[in-house]
């Protein structure tokens, strides 16, 4: 289960966007989710998971972008950043 | 020059094609993706689009370069809409000059292909018993990690 991380300096703070089924599920578009220090895009989606497990069967097929431009699940994220997961783009 | 646009306002290809052309380009290739009724052998009652617009124009400016430089284009317009659009409405147009025929055609090709493999655009197509977001049956693409992740929970 996710564990609620008070904001200190051993924690960054970042902008998680949601869009299209991943927005349905989760319920919102937009949220802030403090993390440890060092944390990458996967331990948000962990934490995503265990909150709305019906996005695990999305999981294979997300990418991953951090300020806008994609990126990959291990880059470590900075306190500020915006992270958003891409399901599969159907644009057209 | 490349010309990008996530928008909700109607769009049209031919009002691209006047701003890509230029005196020294004998060529304009334009392209418009159109809402259509059907899908898969399922009647299509209309479509919602929704974008990460500010990561959509970087990455539609990014292929728009693209198409410059690997296929000859001279000007690249690119603008993609958002929100509900029905029966008959245009939801993406291109235009793209280029001073020959092959090289707009192959440029507008690349950049269609381009934006429908990774800008991040998502359309919901509503039917008479529901909706249903496309792409959300894929499988086995992007990150084969996040699967991991995804037994654990």
């Amino acid at each position: 289960m996710p564990t609620k991380i008070e904001p200190t300096t051993d924690t960054i703070t970042i902008r998680l966007l949601h869009f299209a089924m991943n927005r349905e599920m989760l319920g919102c578009a937009e949220e802030r989710m403090t993390l440890p220090a060092g944390s990458a895009a996967a331990d948000a989606w962990a934490q995503l998971v265990a909150r709305a497990p019906k996005l695990a069967k999305g999981s294979r097929s997300q990418m991953v972008a951090i300020n806008s431009r994609y990126a990959t699940l291990d880059q470590p994220l900075q306190d500020g950043d915006e992270l958003a997961f891409i399901p599969p783009v159907s644009g057209g | 020059m490349v010309h990008v646009k996530i928008t909700e306002e109607v769009i049209t290809a031919a009002a691209l094609a006047s701003r890509v052309r230029s005196d020294a380009d004998g060529a304009i290739v334009s392209f418009e993706g159109v809402v259509r009724d059907n899908n898969a052998g399922k009647g299509v009652s209309y479509l919602e689009y929704e974008a990460y617009a500010e990561m959509a124009e970087r990455e539609m400016a990014i292929i728009g370069s693209e198409a410059m430089r690997e296929y000859g284009a001279t000007n690249v317009a690119i603008v993609h809409r958002v929100g509900r659009m029905e029966i008959g409405e245009v939801s993406i147009a291109i235009a793209v000059a280029a001073p020959h025929r092959r090289e707009a055609f192959a440029a507008c090709a690349y950049t269609i292909d381009a934006v429908k493999e990774r800008v991040p655009v998502w359309k919901k197509e509503q039917y008479a018993d529901g909706g249903q977001w496309l792409g959300s049956q894929a499988e086995d693409k992007g990150n084969p990690a996040l699967a991991v992740l995804s037994a654990e929970c």
